[in-house]
């Protein structure tokens, strides 16, 4: 077999090998340098994330405090805005783009082709290296002349054209910075996963997750840039007044929304696309059961990129959109439906029948799908131009939204981090503090958003530090999540820190995986593999009794059966 | 932890399946070059840029009526001359990739020598015509696209010539790029042609719609 030789080409290129020169730090103080290790710069992105994360998570509980009295007494109301504009932003583009793309896609992406590292491994470090700084400009403008930016993280003018102009000129900064992150690692992503795919290895015996992360980076790549190209024309209203979308000037305020919206409905995508991938790895190895419908779920991913690019204006029912518009819209956003409700019930497949292991990274991913068939049954809802317009700019699109992105991604993320644990450390996270996180976590996110659909329903509008009294109890009730959500965060930090010391050591392959990234050590060499690397063809093949073949003439298909029967 | 299930061996067992199947070879980089490719995509990335732009554009041009008083008119025979240049610039561009590729090095360096002199008269040409304009960046919706999105495109003609210079120098005898290792004279060529793309697109929006 010559598989495993070297591709045909023009070219023979060889990234330097990480680490080799002699110039990297080792150790732990690699995690604080220009690594180019694809493990080093995931971890980095996902150190970097969660410390965002515990910034919005501050920013979110200063909100729910403001808001459980009904009368402005916590902060003012201008702190208020910025500390929504903040959180909203940092929430986005700081802690879940970053985590669920970077951290994760850049530890297993190149395990999952069968690769050393990353296509890109330099550009990769400078992707990873533009978050801090845009992290940091955009907490600084907290203190500069006028405060930081109080228009939303979406920024609509004329808002955004009247507030302090400072703290809004560095939020753009600050998000063209980290739109360029998001660029180069959608590249990276790509040309990883298209053209440095081991020898012999075919596009549909991928891990989900690849898939995944491909789709992201489409719409990365295909819509990142147009909110880039907008932010500038925003920051030149700003700067130079000109009157692009100054409408004393002559400017035109809906062709932002459109523009805006062409990046950031994709952007739900580009925040839920990646979990459905990782929650696609995670449930099969803890049922003992083949990913159900491998080829459905490919297409339904494919299928979401394509809708997902023309359903952006479901977001401007109320901007004087023309009827037609509206119709077009409505289709396209309910067709969503079809592919993820296949993706949904996939999933319930593969769950049905299997040996199920309760531990903390199953019990997240169940409440995902739980989560996020209430979030996308809203979504739906949402799509309906006549519901649309009487929940528009109400708590009932603050309980969807999260919904989706907390009760979908974060969850994710959450048994993400308890699935690959020991593969990051070599050692187990504590199940019980696991179960306990995730028990608090569970009821605190309920208890949080749930009551904000009826808040929503009933008239109570977002982005406001002061509402009717009447609204009082629902919004105290969904305090009081809020705060069980914060207490959630400390069993994981504390189970986090003590394990990478006290845990159990995992082993190469805890859970007895299939997948490439648990067939070599943990955590694994600077190669990723001592040798060369497995090929596995049937990422799934979970279920087969163990003794019923004769493993040592084995080769893989006609005892598990994966993707391709 | 918990999910030690009926496949206690099943990873064992892949790897020994997966080794089976693998060559002997200790095989280190075994990757492609992929930069080209990755060149493009980016390219994909930067032309969704300008078609926002255009998108902006055209969504005036079809909603915001022109101020009373204002005056928004563009020469067309500048630009006409400017297309013209940089559509050569694209041909002489290439006769310089096939000079590398013959291993006729001063020919090669020659013709991107043209090349960035087309650049550089083709930016020309636009400065002249910025200061001839009767409208300035701010005097109304239209005069500031116009600006938005040809000065965006000179830096992107800017960057290019820059490129050619560097390439230029690099393609020296003894330089990191040869018919050996023409990659960067081939990225800087994919990138000048997409630029040169976008400004017919461009001039046929702007000057002739």
């Amino acid at each position: 077999m010559t598989l495993a030789s070297s591709p045909e080409g023009p070219f023979q290129f060889q990234p330097p090998p990480p680490e080799a020169s002699g110039l990297q730090p080792q150790g732990w103080l690699r995690y604080l340098s220009f690594s180019l290790d694809h493990k080093v710069i995931g971890l980095q992105y996902m150190v970097c994330g969660f410390l965002f994360y515990f910034l919005g998570g501050a920013l979110a509980g200063v909100i729910r405090t403001e808001l459980a009295s009904p009368i402005s007494d916590f902060v003012s109301r201008e702190t208020y805005n910025e500390v929504l504009t903040l959180h909203g932003t940092v929430m986005i583009f700081l802690w879940i783009v970053p985590v669920v793309n970077g951290a994760f896609g850049n530890y297993l992406i190149p395990f999952y082709v069968g690769a050393r590292d990353m296509a890109f491994p330099r550009l990769n470090a400078v992707a990873f290296w533009l978050i801090p700084p845009a992290g940091l400009l955009l907490i600084a403008s907290y203190f500069v002349q006028g405060g930081a930016a109080q228009s939303g993280w979406t920024a609509y003018p004329p808002l955004s054209l009247t507030t302090p102009a400072l703290g809004q000129v560095l939020w753009i900064l600050s998000v063209l910075l980290l739109g360029g992150s998001s660029i180069f690692g959608g590249i990276n992503f790509i040309a990883t996963i298209l053209k440095l795919r081991r020898p012999g290895l075919q596009m549909m015996q991928l891990p989900m997750y690849c898939w995944a992360m491909l789709g992201t980076s489409i719409l990365v790549v295909l819509s990142t840039p147009v909110l880039a190209g907008t932010l500038v024309l925003l920051s030149f209203d700003i700067i130079a007044h000109t009157g692009f979308f100054n409408p004393a000037l002559g400017g035109n305020v809906v062709v932002y929304q459109h523009l805006f919206w062409f990046y950031s409905h994709p952007a739900v995508y580009i925040m839920v696309l990646p979990a459905f991938g990782l929650v696609s790895e995670i449930i099969p190895v803890h049922a003992r059961k083949p990913l159900f419908g491998y080829t459905t779920m490919v297409y339904s991913i494919l299928a979401i990129v394509v809708l997902g690019l023309v359903v952006w204006a479901h977001h401007m029912f109320t901007s004087g959109t023309p009827p037609w518009m509206r119709l077009f819209f409505t289709i396209a956003t309910s067709f969503i439906a079809v592919p993820t409700g296949i993706k949904f019930f996939n999933w319930l497949a593969t769950l049905w029948g299997g040996k199920i292991a309760l531990n903390s990274a199953m019990l997240f991913s169940c409440a995902f799908i739980v989560n996020f068939v209430f979030g996308g049954i809203t979504g739906v809802a949402l799509a309906q131009v006549p519901f649309d317009i009487h929940v528009h700019d109400t708590y009932f699109v603050v309980g969807h939204f999260h919904y989706i992105v907390y009760g979908g991604t974060v969850f994710i993320i959450f048994s993400a981090v308890y699935h690959w644990y020991p593969k990051f450390t070599g050692r187990m996270l504590n199940e019980d503090l696991g179960r306990l996180h995730f028990l608090l976590t569970f009821v605190g996110f309920n208890l949080c958003f749930a009551p904000q659909h009826w808040l929503g329903l009933n008239g109570m509008p977002r982005r406001v530090a002061e509402y009717d009294p009447a609204f009082t109890t629902w919004n105290q009730v969904s305090s009081v999540g809020a705060l069980l959500m914060a207490i959630s965060t400390l069993p994981f930090l504390i189970n986090v820190v003590m394990s990478a010391f006290r845990g159990k050591v995992a082993g190469d392959n805890p859970w007895q995986a299939l997948t490439p990234e648990w067939l070599t050590s943990s955590p694994p060499p600077v190669e990723n593999w001592i040798g060369e690397a497995p090929l596995v063809t049937h990422p799934y093949g979970y279920g087969a009794p163990a003794d019923s073949v004769d493993l040592k003439v084995a080769t893989g298909k006609e005892i598990w059966s994966g993707p391709g029967r | 932890m918990t999910s030690l299930a009926p496949g206690t061996s099943d990873a064992q067992a892949r790897t020994a399946a997966a080794v089976g199947e693998a060559s002997e070879e200790h095989g280190h980089a075994e990757h492609t070059d992929a930069r080209l490719f990755g060149l493009a995509t980016f390219l994909v990335a930067d032309g969704m840029t300008f078609a926002g732009f255009f998108a902006a554009y055209l969504t005036f041009r079809a909603v915001n009526p022109l101020p009373e008083g204002s005056t928004y008119e563009l020469e067309l025979l500048l630009p006409a001359i400017n297309t013209v240049l940089l559509l050569a610039s694209s041909f002489t561009f290439h006769r310089a990739g096939r000079g590398l590729l013959r291993g006729d090095g001063p020919s090669c360096r020659l013709w991107l020598l043209i090349t960035a002199g087309l650049g550089v008269a083709f930016l020309a040409g636009q400065m002249v015509e910025y200061f001839h304009l009767p409208f300035g960046l701010t005097d109304n919706l239209y005069a500031s696209t116009f600006y938005a999105i040809t000065g965006f495109h000179g830096l992107h003609v800017t960057l290019g010539v820059i490129c050619i210079l560097i390439v230029w120098w690099q393609a020296r005898r003894g330089g990191r790029i040869s018919a050996a290792s023409p990659f960067g004279l081939e990225a800087a060529e994919l990138y000048w042609h997409f630029v040169d793309g976008i400004w017919v697109i461009l001039f046929g929006i702007l000057y002739l719609l």
